[in-house]
């Protein structure tokens, strides 16, 4: 008998569901024009697009037109950063970011960094929180830019952020704030609009969209510049031929995804109670995510053992977590280390992460898994 | 803590006996915009409507959103529902207007007393809110002339409403309470603003486009099903003809003077549009015709133009600049897709040289060189209808 495939590494990527592969395919064999032609041909490839920007709008609760399509998470994060600060740069000098921002936010802003603006990266509590008073300190006249993650894709802590735009507002600070919510897209309940973000970045591939689409939430009104130049495709703020067939999937997959959000929601809530209680009768076993963090994000340590080592042992019987972050693999984790943890917890941290695809028995499976490997792998260490 | 949103009611209060049939418009609009948005209460007491959200599915915040686009609304506000007691308001005020007092540096409470059985008086209460609420936000001064931050407290019969600043509704009449008319829609700048300043004087519209197959791409028709679709919003839906004219262009080419095409051509257009519209039950034309800003819009080439339509021609642009224009349209969202660059029919066979001041006489003149009536006739009977709703 096979092993079961149990995969609860869904902020990593997941799993393409059959309706976006479905548009995918049709994108690729059949509407497969230019969506700038301007023959017919190109009008369906237009349409297929555009009907997939309103669709991706409804599920994030913005405007159709409020959104840029982009190659993924880490584009829109990049034109958000530099293209909030490229048009800003005028009016101040100051970025205010966090210590635990993803590094496709965190590396954009070194680079700036290294060009002479003044950034302040602010810290976590020890349960991952940035609090409001330190943002309040923070946020001065000069910023023009504030970026916040809105969950933290490690520990799935929340952030403050809609306390932001009331803080900029009465220092009269120019900023733009750009919300990374990556991580809480169709996870979490949230509108750009409540949040106060003027720029908002999402991916497709977290929400079970091929790879190779996200976008950036531009709110009407606010100003940023293109990182490239071309033929002025998303009004320019993204020149380059639009990827049609993940962009369709991405449209697939956000309208299911917004269909599905309460009972999605309730599943999370429920695997994640069963994951904690389930815990509980293991020794050794530390969780490092807030408690009132995301539903969808566990970080838990098994103390003792290291996190690769467990990875693979875990891997060896097909289930599947990750270490850290998955882009990070092999570092130590900046973002444990920003929430002061002890060297042993951050050497033996997972994160578990699920989607709507996962059930209590993997859950079952899991903590089994973990049990197991307690008892054999202890003694190597 | 339960929340509404507030609109007063615009122009309509002017409005005589016949108000009750503006405020029927304007129930029906507000219900229609909310019909996807979830099961919201809608009531009226005095000149203010009530918006509550009847259940969970129900999303107040795109609501409020689409409420701004509703003519015959002069201001909207959200408000907390508090019972009709001091201390239930005092507690209430600084815990629901949190956001806006964190964001302003400057307040002022004003009190209105609808119910004079209340216990305090409007100075009484609006001295009480703003105690507490400068406690709980120290950082908070009193302006009374020019506060960021205005906090209303309206006691109402039923019950306590607490707000913070409100903003500008759409203004105008309800859409679709002043009768119908067509408007000539060419996919530029001005005839999406034109059709919005009349579906805000209460207009319902309809459209007349028309399309010159291979000269002019079918992009510049979707182009003009996008505007209006964004006109739609305000006005509510649109029946958009689109009158291929090829034909009826080229023979213009072929046997008339080219200083003289554009007024020939727009003179079939009104003609054109005056049959749709009379079948449509439209009582006017709508151009976006501003004086002077082409050749065609001379008030010597309007004049032969408007002499082609039996109905009246209503041209809300006709006195503005185009920089005016420019704004409404980036206001009411046009103005991107206006400047997509498509070519549309009028730019079709344009003359080197149009005539700027051209004669009624010489214009019948040129006519009379063809007999264009059947042709006329085709497009107008080819004409396509899509009925365009607002998402």
């Amino acid at each position: 008998m096979t092993m079961p495939i149990t995969y609860l590494d869904n902020s990593a990527t997941t799993r393409v569901c059959k309706e976006a592969a479905t548009a995918a395919l049709q994108a690729m064999t059949e509407v497969y024009g230019n969506p700038s032609s301007l023959h017919g041909m190109g009008i369906a490839a237009e349409e297929l697009m555009e009907q997939s920007r309103k669709k991706v709008a409804d599920a994030l609760g913005c405007e159709a037109r409020e959104l840029v399509f982009t190659s993924g998470g880490t584009e829109a994060n990049n034109l958000a950063v530099f293209g909030a600060v490229h048009a800003k740069h005028r009016k101040g000098n100051r970025i205010v970011t966090t210590a635990i921002e993803h590094s496709s936010v965190a590396g954009p802003i070194d680079v700036l960094e290294k060009e002479g603006f003044e950034v302040v990266r602010l810290r976590p509590d020890n349960n991952g929180m940035v609090s409001e008073k330190s943002l309040e300190e923070a946020i001065t006249p000069s910023t023009i830019l504030v970026s916040v993650m809105l969950i933290n894709n490690e520990m799935g802590a929340i952030q403050p952020v809609e306390s932001i735009k009331s803080l900029i507002h009465r220092v009269g600070a120019p900023a733009l704030i750009h919300i990374d919510a990556v991580q809480a897209f169709a996870k979490y309940a949230f509108s750009p609009e409540a949040l106060g973000a003027d720029l908002l970045s999402v991916s497709g591939h977290k929400i079970h969209a091929p790879k190779g689409a996200g976008a950036l939430y531009v709110r009407k009104g606010a100003r940023i510049l293109p990182l490239e130049a071309g033929g002025g495709q998303e009004r320019n703020l993204r020149p380059g031929t639009q990827a049609v067939p993940a962009i369709a999937g991405f449209g697939e997959a956000a309208a299911l995804a917004r269909k599905d959000f309460p009972q999605n929601r309730a599943l999370f809530q429920h695997l994640r109670a069963h994951l904690l209680e389930r815990l509980t009768s293991l020794p050794s076993i530390a969780v490092n995510s807030p408690e009132d963090g995301a539903a969808h994000i566990l970080n838990l340590s098994v103390l003792g053992i290291r996190s690769e080592t467990m990875l693979h042992f875990l891997a060896d019987r097909n289930i599947f977590v990750s270490s850290g972050s998955a882009c990070s693999r092999g570092a130590k984790s900046y973002v444990l280390a920003a929430m002061n943890l002890p060297d042993e917890r951050i050497d033996s941290a997972l994160r578990i992460s699920f989607s709507h695809e996962n059930t209590r028995e993997d859950i079952d499976r899991f903590v089994d898994a973990i049990q197991e490997g307690i008892k054999t792998l202890t003694h190597i260490k | 803590m339960q929340e509404v949103i507030l609109l007063k009611d615009g122009e309509l209060i002017l409005k005589g006996l016949n108000r009750p049939q503006f405020e029927h418009k304007l129930f029906k609009n507000i219900r229609r915009v909310l019909q996807n948005v979830g099961d919201f209460s809608i009531e009226q007491a005095q000149s203010i409507v009530y918006v509550s959200a009847e259940n969970e599915s129900a999303f107040l915040d795109i609501a409020y959103k689409k409420l701004q686009k509703v003519f015959g609304i002069s201001a909207i506000s959200r408000a907390c529902v508090v019972e009709k007691d001091m201390q239930a308001i005092e507690k209430a005020a600084p815990l629901y207007l949190e956001k806006e007092a964190k964001g302003a540096r400057t307040f002022k409470v004003a009190a209105k007393r609808a119910d004079k059985r209340f216990a305090y008086k409007s100075p009484e209460i609006a001295r009480k809110v703003a105690d507490a609420v400068g406690e709980v936000f120290p950082h908070l001064e009193a302006d009374m002339k020019n506060p960021e931050l205005l906090i209303t407290v309206e006691i109402r019969d039923t019950a306590a409403y607490i707000h913070g600043n409100s903003v500008p509704g759409a203004g105008g009449m309800p859409a679709g309470s002043c009768g119908r008319a067509s408007v000539l829609i060419s996919g530029g700048i001005d005839s999406p603003v034109a059709s919005y300043m009349m579906a805000r004087r209460g207009m319902g519209i309809t459209a007349v486009h028309f399309a010159t197959p291979p000269y002019t791409s079918p992009r510049a028709t979707t182009k003009v099903m996008q505007l209006l679709k964004i006109v739609s919003v305000y006005s509510g839906p649109i029946a958009c003809f689109v009158v291929p004219f090829t034909k009826l262009q080229e023979q213009i080419r072929a046997n008339c003077r080219e200083e003289f095409f554009t007024i020939l051509l727009r003179r079939f257009m009104m003609r054109a549009s005056t049959r749709i519209a009379i079948a449509q039950d439209c009582a006017a034309l709508i151009t976006g015709e501003s004086i002077g800003q082409v050749a065609s819009q001379t008030i010597e080439a309007i004049t032969c133009t408007e002499a082609a339509s039996s109905l009246p021609v209503l041209r809300p642009l006709i006195g503005m600049d185009k920089e005016e224009i420019i704004r409404i349209s980036r206001r009411i969202e046009t103005y991107e897709t206006s400047i997509l660059p498509y070519e549309d029919c009028c730019t079709v066979f344009t003359p080197r040289h149009p005539r700027t001041k051209p004669r009624i006489e010489e214009v019948e003149r040129e006519e009379a060189r063809f007999d264009f009536a059947p042709l006329l006739d085709e497009a107008v009977q080819n004409a396509e209808k899509t009925v365009i709703c607002p998402e």
